[in-house]
Parts: structure tokens; sequence; C-alpha cells
């Protein structure tokens, strides 16, 4: 069962093949017997799981069988789920227990979905690597040497390896596609606004955006479906319908233009992944697309710009956690400053700090207009990059990552790990969608196509994306677990 | 422009992070190469270009001053590191 794409499960389960509680039970012993090699999982809720997955089969049994019910997902760690620990990765919410339900999980519950558990993640989704996580690293399953990617590396991981069939990620430089990639699954960030923040732990507020992550675009519309729309409790999320994202999916691509931003295959892209990719947009060409050479001029800027908007959302976002409502307190403390200062310093990591740090100062007396005010301006030009490109073609292609997953423990210069995320960053300071999907493999690992879309192009993306799919087998390898 | 170690420590004191002298001294090295690799962005040209703040332009939609929420303080007091009676409980402010 673990095989099985989202789409062929829900099939299973109406035909009655086999019952949720059956699903579950295997999901929950692979995670069992498994996942000490990945460390995909931070926390199983394997009780609640047999519940709900009983009641979905009572409903089923009842007639009242929505198209997810009774199907087992995971959700990142940075979900919060009621009564369950949502620990975003970070000792300062390793004993938090969220007293709410993130929108996003409540429509997915509302769905009849069962809850496998959370996953592991970048300490509060900064980083790109899983290695930040205060539970340690996840470890890629085509090879444990590697990385899985991150942030949402754990989600990735887990669907990879057949320990969940689908997994939520959030992604707001990356964290959704770039993992996707490393681990060969597919996985969507859909527009700014198209799915509900709330209760999804704020890292970059502007930028952050949830999504699927399974083993097919397919897979991902299906979620979709259930994620998306506006949320009153969310002022950001857009009032705008949601379309049922499976019904475009099998649309010919004949006369589809494709563009080839030519920024994205320049100086540091590994040949083996350019091949890879290159391929995959041969394979489109043969169902009859047609392609052309685009620039988005201002690439370059995108990490840069990057580095000071979500630094210097996250010293916001991250004031929250003071020691006094919930999370971490230090032990003793000698008055409200001290209580504070080391109840914030012991329980955030590395990484946490140091953007904490950056974030403050840019925002502080006298840098404000030369780093946050220029970021925003460089940003609508990046975000004009994109939206002149989509007067000339219907969506862009490229690598979803210059190389594939890199050595587990080998980065040491922070501002290095920045540039991995050259060609994801550039989506979310414009706000549009993009999808990764397999496109084969280099020497051994997975190699990730980036397909772009304009605001709100979902469902062309996806089914962009699934006739892909149609044409190739690479989105439903999964690596041998012995 | 580069960071200095009064910087780094002025900062941690505003975000309330508890970080020593030596702390400080380090992360002036990894905070120095962020901001050099930040400072490309002084060379793009701006003029006339409106911040952006929102991907969508959108703006805050308002509703009604009304209370919609449930009081439901014993839950979120519940992973409260310490409260008494309903309330947070900190270290004496005033003598």
């Amino acid at each position: 069962m673990h095989d099985l794409t989202l789409a062929k499960i829900a099939q299973g389960l109406a035909k009655g093949e086999f019952s949720s509680r059956e699903l579950t039970q295997h999901f929950l012993e692979r995670i069992e017997k498994y996942d000490s090699r990945f460390n995909s999982f931070i926390t199983v809720t394997g009780e609640r799981a047999l519940t709900r997955a009983d009641a979905a089969d009572t409903q089923r049994a009842a007639g009242q069988a929505g198209i997810l019910s009774g199907v087992p997902l995971a959700y990142k760690d940075i979900f919060c789920t009621e009564d369950i620990r949502t620990s975003c990765g970070s000792k300062m919410l390793d004993n938090f227990k969220a007293p709410y339900n993130a929108t996003v999980v409540e429509k997915l519950e509302l769905a009849g979905t069962v809850n496998l558990g959370k996953t592991n993640m970048d300490e509060f989704a900064m980083g790109s690597s899983n290695e930040t996580s205060f539970y340690g690293p996840v470890r890629n399953p085509w090879n444990t040497d590697l990385v899985p990617g991150g942030s949402s590396g754990g989600s990735a991981a887990a669907v990879a390896a057949g320990l969940a069939p689908a997994a939520l990620g959030t992604d707001t430089g990356g964290s959704i596609r770039q993992p996707a990639a490393f681990c060969g699954i597919t996985g969507l960030k859909p527009t700014y606004g198209r799915v509900s923040r709330y209760g999804m732990i704020a890292y970059a507020s502007s930028l952050d955006q949830g999504g699927p992550m399974a083993r097919s675009a397919e897979d991902c519309a299906l979620l979709l479906n259930a994620m998306a729309g506006h949320d009153p409790r969310d002022s950001t999320s857009v009032s705008r319908a949601v379309p049922d994202y499976t019904q475009s999916l099998d649309a010919p691509l004949k006369g589809l233009k494709i563009g080839l931003p030519r920024e994205y295959f320049g100086d540091g892209l590994d040949a083996g992944v350019e091949r890879a990719v290159r391929e995959a947009i041969k394979v489109y060409e043969s169902l009859g697309a047609s392609v052309i050479d685009v620039s988005l001029p201002h690439t370059q800027h995108a990490v840069p710009a990057y580095y000071v908007i979500a630094p210097a959302e996250a010293s916001s976002n991250l004031s929250r956690y003071d020691g006094v409502r919930f999370g971490h307190r230090c032990d003793d403390p000698q008055d409200l400053m001290d209580l504070y200062k080391r109840s914030r310093n012991e329980a955030f990591g590395e990484e946490v700090k140091r953007r904490i740090l950056i974030g403050t100062h840019t925002l502080s007396e006298g840098f404000f207009d030369a780093y946050y005010k220029k970021a925003q301006q460089v940003r609508r030009l990046i975000r004009q990059d994109f939206l002149d490109a989509f007067e000339k073609v219907d969506v862009l292609m490229g690598p979803a990552a210059p190389t594939t997953a890199f050595t587990l423990g080998n980065t040491v210069d922070p501002v290095q790990m920045y540039l991995q995320d050259i060609y994801t960053i550039a989506i979310n300071l414009a706000g549009i969608p993009g999808i990764s999907v397999p496109a084969g493999f280099h020497e051994g690992s997975p190699v990730g196509l980036q397909i772009l879309g304009p605001h709100f192009g979902e469902a062309h993306l996806l089914n962009v994306a699934h006739q892909y799919q149609q044409a190739t087998d690479w989105h439903i390898r999964q690596p041998d677990l012995p | 422009m580069a960071i200095e170690h009064a910087d780094v420590l002025r900062a941690a004191h505003l975000a309330r992070l508890g970080i020593d002298d030596a702390d400080a001294t380090r992360y002036v090295g990894d905070l120095s190469r962020i901001l050099e690799m930040v400072d490309a962005l002084q060379g793009v040209d701006t003029e006339g270009v409106a911040p952006l703040a929102h991907p969508l332009d959108a703006t805050q939609p308002l509703r009604a001053d009304e209370a919609i929420e449930p009081d439901r303080r014993e839950a979120f007091q519940a992973c409260a590191p310490s409260v008494s009676q309903g309330y947070y409980l900190v270290p004496r402010v005033v003598e």
C-alpha cells in the first residue's frame, strides 16, 4: 500500500480493497520499522490515528465518505494541531501542545483524513538541509549520508520512504520545492494567499505559504482542493473562488509555451542536474509544447533581498517567544529582563539567533531605509520580471536547485547555504506558485524540475506537471528499503 | 555596511537574546558575511520604485469591532510555564 499514490489509495478505499484502519496500521508499522534511519517524524500520533481511521471506516460504511476519507497524512511540525505537540523543530516549543488546529488541519480533518504525526523540520523553518532541527537532522531515504533538503525535510523524507502517502509542508524561500526535489517527490507551493496561514507558525509572514507534498501532481491537486480558500482568520488569505484542481489535469499540452529563464541555467548549475532538466523539457516538446528563452534580469538580487526581508519579519514574529505565556522558560530568573534574555538564548538554535540578529539590526534606527525599504523596492522589480515573462509564455521551467542533495554535516558557511536557494527564493518574493516534479536522477540522487506559473495559476501548473507524469515514471520510483 | 561587536550586542539586547561577549565575537564574522552579500542591493537602481510589502498588493480587510473569539483562558494557560489564579507569573517587577 505504501507504493500507491493518494489517488490510488482513495480508489482502493472506495472499492473496499482495504480499510482505513489497515492502511493506517500499515503506515504506522513502516514508521516504527524504518524511521530510526531517517528521523523524519518528531511525533507519531498512532493511537489517535487509528481512532480516526475507525471513524472514517464507519463513515464509509454509512455511505458518507468523501474522496479523502480515511487517507493518512503527516503534517510538518509547524502546523498547530490541537492537544498534540507542535514544536516547530525548536527547543523553544518542545513542551508546546497547541490549543487549536491550523485552518488547513481543520479543513483536512473535516475531509476525513487521518493524521499519522508531525514531521521533522529545520528550526522555525530556517534552513535548507534540515540540519538545524532541535530533534536532529533528517536523512535522505535515497542515501542516508545526504540531507533531505529543507526546511520541510521530514515531510519530504517521509513521503519518499513510503512512511506516509502525503504530507504538508511550508515554503518561505523554497522549503517545499527543494526538499521535494532532493527526495524525488512532487511538491507544490501555492500562490501567496491561496492557503490560509492561520495556525501555521509564522517565520516570514509576507512569504510563508503552506502546500502539499506527495507522490504525484494529481495527489497534490486532491490535497489542494481540500486546503485552499479564503479564511476570515487570516487577513492575507485571498477571497477568490477555488477551482476543482483535478478537473483540468487531463488537458492536452499542445501549444503550451514554455519559457526557460537564462539566469536559471548559468554558472553554478551542476551539469548532471542541467542534463536531467533539459531531458524533461524535451519530453514537453514531444507533447506539443514550444520552448523560448526568456530573461528574469533581477534574479541575482533575489537571495540578498530575501535575507533582508525574511530575517526582518522573523525577528518580529519570533519576539512572541518570551518565556512567559508558553514555550521554554529558563530556571530561576533574576528579573524580567533576565527571564526574557536567558529563555530565548537557551531555547533558540544558532541559525535562528543569526536571523533574529540580522533582522533586528537591519530594522533598527538608522538602517531601515538602506536595508528593509531597499529590499522591498527590489522585491517589486523581481515580481515585475515574472509578470513580464508571463506576458510571453504560459509557464517557466528550470531546475529546483543547482545541485542534487548534498552531504550531511558538510556546510560551514551560512552564506553558501543561502545561495543554494537561488532558483526558489524569487518565487516567494513574487508570490507566484511553483511546483517541483521528479525528473530523473544524477548519480543516484533525484533531480527536481521546477515549473512556475502566474498568480493563481495552480490548476494549469498541476495540469502541466500531471501530463509529464503521464509520459514518465520518475515520480513513482521509491528507494529500496531492505 | 560592516557590523561591529557593539552592533551585535545592541541588536542582541533589542531582541532580548542573552548572548555573551564570546558569542558576539563569533556572530560578527557570520553577520558580516551575510551583510556583505546583502550589500549588493545597494547597486540596484530603485529610483521611483514603490516598496512591495505584499506580493498581491492587497490591503488589510476591515471588520466590525466586535468580540468574536470565545474565552479560552484555561486552555491557553495550560501550556504556560507558570500561572496562578488565571494570571501569568513573572519575577517581581515593582519592589
